[in-house]
Parts: structure tokens; sequence; C-alpha cells
């Protein structure tokens, strides 16, 4: 027997007590939990998720969607950041014209990565009562290593479209055959007396820019 | 790392060493009731926990109801979606797959995502044995990892060090691992936290084999779920063109959406938090992003003999969150490592048993490693009702009988040093079925209650129990006697009077 016909074999016999007809749906499962915990409206959502973001150090920027070019702009020179990688579907438009747009691309080395200075991407979904930000590698959001390698991450969520109340919510919307990142907040650790310092091995600067449809 | 738990000595004697190291007992004071306060937050702030509880405990049990149904399921979805999966029975079996597999890439260098199941297989040590370094890249079991240590807790395995140990453990040792701390390294632990970024990055980008576990996979989908902080990690689940995971087959959800529960369960009960910082899910391999190829070792290792037993099972729904560790007054007091076990606190003294059998004095010590008062049940994200299988696991190493062990129905035999408590449950039988014997026996004792010692003179096996606690003095009269006495009083009323009444 090889070890995967004796593992099932020690399973099939320890379970001796289950009746098998039914399935797995002779255990009940009670779902009376909620889908959310509040009702609210989109000024509502977008609010909890900024102070989410916020409480876990992310920092928090709003504007209007034409605007963005002009917020991402300042956020890259403050950090005099010079080579910036971007997905392709990241709008031109987006970058200042003094940084290098770095594509990201299937050649590209870790080490590649390691010399870039920031990073800035969309997202596929925004999680309100947790003030999470989740990738899942579309065109506007790219491999996932560019996310994680530089010290810096701008991400883009569009709101209100993007954004839901609950982590039940955003399972449903998203495809797991994507591979996923969920982000709350910059990397943190409190592996020293259980005190949180923020930023070991991803990025030590997540700044979020909430973007709403129209003109400032 | 050469640390190991073979030999270890039992629980009783491994705490009465802990309990005297007042900087352990601190430091472990320190963190655990920091952690408790802050998770009591995180959990209150869902209205709907016990229902989210319920269902997490109930998702588990199907799961593990119909584990055979679901492993297929999931092995076909992770084949289907390019990935390979390998079964290992136990740890020799797994640590051989995972060898033979980092051999074929030619590669003598691997990184590694905490996990605890890796721990519990020795896998580093297997790994070293063929030539292979395996480099741990979570802070804390970095800290454990130069430190040549064991980890004492499962969300913070180094939770028995104080920041000043960590920084004297990165000075001497970072260098001789890879780059040096940097010069003047404080105790500051955002410091300490750079000097391991630092230290790490190198590996991180020159690696080309990863290792993980995993906190779930997804049978409908094939998806594996880590779950993580610090975002080495997403390194080692990323960067590395080879990706492999070593996952106990009790780790399973049915569905995707079923994460709905447990995304918001294990990180307010773990690290209490409204979601950790990063949490990653992959499903097979992608083109062109994260590894080229994806192994996934299933491993039982004694997880099938805890199957089998209908009331020990429920250890099986543990998602490692460790609330249970940092509420237990027995852990809080005697640390991580007198459990003999990656797997520390209330939930290991009920888990490593079931794994490892009660056979080792180490192992059929576990069971007592608790007062029963029930914290850890209340905790629980999953309700496991971790009295109620110690208890039951006390009745094994006491009187023995049959369980599952490697696979086989196995017949234990009742531990040696348990004959004390199990002639005295014959005797009190025996006195229960004699009941002029037991009250004769009990009036010589209240006759005789101004000889009694106030400590049972136990020399040998009783002496570390009965030295610490006063024998309490017989009463004067037997409740036996009491009671015929007051019936006789009473007229044949059989209304008992209050025992103030009836005191003298």
């Amino acid at each position: 027997m090889n070890s995967r016909d004796i593992v099932l074999s020690r399973i099939r016999r320890a379970l001796a007590d289950v009746p098998r007809d039914g399935g797995p749906e002779e255990t009940h499962v009670p779902r009376d939990y909620w889908q959310r915990h509040a009702v609210r409206n989109d000024a509502q959502r977008i609010d909890l998720l900024a102070e989410n973001l916020s409480d876990y150090r992310a920092v928090v920027h709003r504007c209007a969607s034409t605007e963005l070019p002009v917020v991402i702009g300042r956020l890259l020179r403050d950090r005099g950041a010079r080579r910036v990688v971007a997905p392709w579907a990241v709008p031109d438009g987006w970058l200042p014209g003094d940084v290098e747009r770095v594509a990201d691309s299937a050649g590209q080395s870790p080490r590649d990565l390691d010399a870039v200075d920031s990073v800035v991407t969309g997202c596929a979904v925004a999680v309100a009562e947790t003030g999470t930000i989740v990738l899942d590698a579309g065109e506007d959001q790219g491999r996932r290593r560019i996310s994680l390698v530089p010290d810096h991450h701008i991400c883009v969520v569009h709101a209100p479209s993007q954004v839901v109340d609950s982590v039940p919510q955003a399972l449903s919307r998203l495809d797991p055959a994507r591979p996923q990142t969920w982000i709350s907040g910059p990397s943190a650790t409190s592996d020293i007396e259980l005190d949180r310092v923020e930023g070991v091995h991803g990025p030590r600067r997540l700044d979020v820019v909430i973007s709403s449809p129209g003109a400032g | 790392m050469s640390g190991t738990y073979l030999g270890m000595p039992s629980f009783p004697r491994a705490a009465a060493d802990s309990t005297r190291d007042m900087r352990l007992r601190g430091n472990l004071r320190h963190a655990t009731h920091t952690i408790r306060a802050k998770r009591a937050q995180a959990v209150e702030e869902l209205g709907d926990w016990a229902e989210l509880r319920e269902a997490g405990a109930a998702l588990k049990e199907r799961t593990l109801r119909h584990l055979d149904h679901y492993l297929e399921q999931l092995e076909a979805a992770v084949t289907a979606a390019g990935g390979v999966v390998h079964w290992a029975a136990d740890a020799d079996d797994a640590n051989r797959i995972v060898t033979e597999l980092v051999r074929e890439t030619g590669e003598s260098e691997v990184v590694k995502v905490k996990s605890m199941a890796t721990q519990e297989i020795g896998l580093n040590e297997a790994l070293a044995k063929a030539g292979i370094s395996a480099y741990e890249t979570d802070l804390a079991e970095l800290i454990v990892q130069l430190g040549d240590d064991l980890p004492s807790h499962i969300l913070v395995p180094a939770i028995h060090r104080n920041r000043d140990q960590i920084r004297d453990i990165f000075r001497k040792q970072m260098g001789s691992w890879g780059r040096a701390a940097p010069e003047g390294l404080s105790d500051d632990p955002a410091e300490l936290a750079e000097a391991a970024r630092l230290h790490l990055r190198e590996k991180f980008l020159s690696a080309k084999v990863g290792i993980s576990g995993a906190n779930f996979m997804v049978a409908e989908t094939g998806t594996l779920v880590v779950v993580e902080s610090e975002g080495n990690g997403r390194m080692c689940l990323t960067l590395p063109e080879t990706l492999i995971s070593v996952v106990g087959i009790e780790k399973l959800v049915p569905t995707w959406q079923d994460l709905e529960v447990f995304l918001q369960t294990l990180p307010r009960s773990s690290t209490a938090e409204r979601m950790n910082p990063y949490t990653s899910t992959w499903t097979g391999t992608t083109d062109d992003d994260g590894p080229s190829a994806f192994h996934l070792v299933l491993l039982d290792n004694g997880r099938t003999d805890a199957l089998a037993d209908t009331v020990g099972r429920q250890a099986l729904r543990c998602i490692r969150c460790s609330a249970c560790l940092n509420v237990c007054p027995v852990y809080e007091r005697a640390g991580g490592h007198a459990y003999g076990s990656p797997y520390p606190g209330p939930i290991g003294a009920i888990l490593t048993p079931q794994l490892r059998g009660v056979q080792s004095d180490l192992d059929a010590s576990l069971p007592y490693a608790s007062s029963l008062c029930g914290a850890c049940y209340e905790v629980c994200p999953v309700a496991i009702d971790i009295p109620e299988v110690l208890v039951h696991l006390r009745e094994r190493v006491v009187e023995g009988g049959t369980a599952v062990v490697r696979g086989q129905k196995t017949k234990i035999k009742p531990a040696k040093g348990h004959a004390a408590e199990r002639a005295l449950m014959r005797a009190a039988r025996w006195a229960f079925d004699h009941p002029r014997a037991m009250r004769a026996g009990q009036r010589l004792a209240a006759r005789g209650r101004r000889f009694t010692p106030r400590r049972l003179p136990v020399t040998a096996a009783g002496k570390a129990w009965s030295a610490s606690r006063d024998l309490p003095r017989p009463a004067p009269q037997s409740f036996r006697d009491w009671w015929r006495h007051t019936r006789r009083d009473g007229g044949g009323s059989d209304a008992p009077r209050t025992g103030k009444e009836s005191a003298e």
C-alpha cells in the first residue's frame, strides 16, 4: 500500500461511527452569523474603511478621480521616488513625468524589484469592517511580488464600487482561482514582547488613495 | 537548529524548573495579559461572535466527519490547477518526500515560513542531515533558530525572550548565519525588526525553494491560505521557483465561502486584530506569477489516530489561534517548553498525547497539565471542549484501554505512575460496595481527628502534590451518621435539617 492508500484507509476506519449515506450534509452547519455588522450608506462605508485602514497605520488619502495624478505625484515626490513599478493598466497620467516607469514583467528578478523605490497599483476589492484591500493580480495590480519587494506601496481604491462592508461580501466577489493578497496596513510584527512594530519585510509605507468619481 | 523534544522530562518536572525562572514568568505574564485584554476587545466588536463560533465548530466537524471525501476533492482540485499532491503517513515519510523534492531542484538552501507541522516532524533537522540549510524567516522563529532554542508559543514562538535577550542573540549569532547585526544595535523593538529585515532580505532575494505550512486548504477549489503579519510569508510564497507546503490533513474547509467564518475568527482570536496585515491565497500555480512548481504534502502523523477517538476528535478542529494559551493559568506559569512539543498550552495537552500516544512519561503527564478551569473552552473560536478531552485522556492514562496508534487498534496498558490512583479507586469501589466497612472506617477517622497530620506523610510519588496542600480535617461525624442521627431526632421527617443546626 502506498501512503495515500494508508492514510485514506486509516481515515475510513476512524470514521466507522459516521453514517456515510447522507454525505457531508449529515452534519448540520448553522449559519446564523451576519453578512455584515451594520447597514451603511456609501459615505458611511467609505468612512469606516478609511478609519480602519488608518487604525492599522496605513496612510489614507481621499480625492476625486480627476485629482489622482496630483495626489499620486505628491506622494511619490515626498518619498523621493525615482523608479516606480506599475502594471500596464495603471494609466500613464497617474505617474508624474519625472519618474522612471518600470514595467511589471515576467523576466524581472526579485533583485530588479529591490532596486525600485515605489509601486503603484489598483485593487480588486476593499473591506470596510476590517480595513483591508485585496489584490487579485488583476491588470491594474500585476504580479504578487511587485507590491511586496519595494518599500513603498500606493494603492488606489475606486469608491464606492470597490468598497464592501464585510469579509463575507468580499469573498463572494473574489475568484479563488486567482492568486490573492489581502493587505490590512503595512507589514508588522508583535514578536518582541507582543509590542506591535510596523514594517518588517513588506512595504513599510502603505498609502491608500480612495478615489471617488467626478471632479474635485 | 539543534533543539529537540526527544527525551524531555515529564510536564511536572519541566514545570518545576520553569516556574522558578522569574524572568521567564515575568515575560510570560506580561505577554499573555497584554494579548488577553486586546483579544477580548477585538471579539467584542463582532455582535455575532457566538454564531461565528458555532458555525466554525460545525464546519470543522463536518470536514472531519467526511475527511476522506474532502481530501480526495482537494487532491483533484490542486492537481487540476497545476500542483502536485503527496501523501505522508508519518514524519519520516514527509521528511523523505520534502528532502527529495529539494534535492531535485539542485538547491542546498531553503527559506521557510513559520509552520507548526514542519516543527512537529523535525523537518529542519532532517534537511540538515541531507546537507540542506533551512532558514526560518518569521521574526520569532528567527530568534528561536539563532538562539538554538525551541518555540514556546503557537503565535509568538519567542514569547519567553525579552528585548535585551533578543538583542544579545542577534549581536552574537546573525553574523554566522548571514548578514551580521548592525553596529550598536539597541533593544528597541523597531531596531530589532529592522535588523531582521536586513538579515533576511538577502536570503529572500536569492531563494529558489520556499517551504510553508498553511492555515487553511479549500477542498472545493484546491486553494491554500496563509495568514501572517510580517511579509516573510509572502516572500517565501511568491519569490522562489519551487514552493513546498506541508499541511496536516485536518486543515481543510469545504468551500471558498466558508473562509468567511475563519477569516473573521482567526485574526481576532489570535493577534487580536480585525484582520492580520497579510493573507495570501493561491490555487496550484499561476503562469508567470509566483512559483512555477507547487508541491503539497498532506501529513497524517497521528492525526487519523485522534480522528478515531470520538471524544478526542474535536482537537483536530483547532485553527492554531493560541487564545487558549493566553488565558491558561498553567501555561502562564509553566511556559511553553514544559509541554515538550510544538503544541503547548491547553490545546497541546490534548493534541500531543493523541498524535504521539500516551506511552512516554511526558505524553502521559500532559493531560494533567491543567486545573480544568475551563477558560480555554470559553475562548476557543471553534468550541473545542478541552476539559472534556483532558478528562477523557486522563482516564486512558490511568485505566488503559484500546486506542488507535499509528493506524492500529492497540491495547494501552495503564500508566505505571498511577498505581496509587488506581488502588485508591479500587478501594473506594470496594468500600461503597460494603457499607458496614465504610461506616466503621469513617467513624475511626472521626475519632482520630486530633491525630490527623496537616499534610499527607507521603514520600516518593505523591510528594510533589502533597507538599503544597493541607490535608482536610476529617469531619467530627460522617454524613451517614449525621443522617441517621438527624432522622431519628427529627421524628421521621424526610426533610434534613440544615448543616448549621446539626453541626453540634
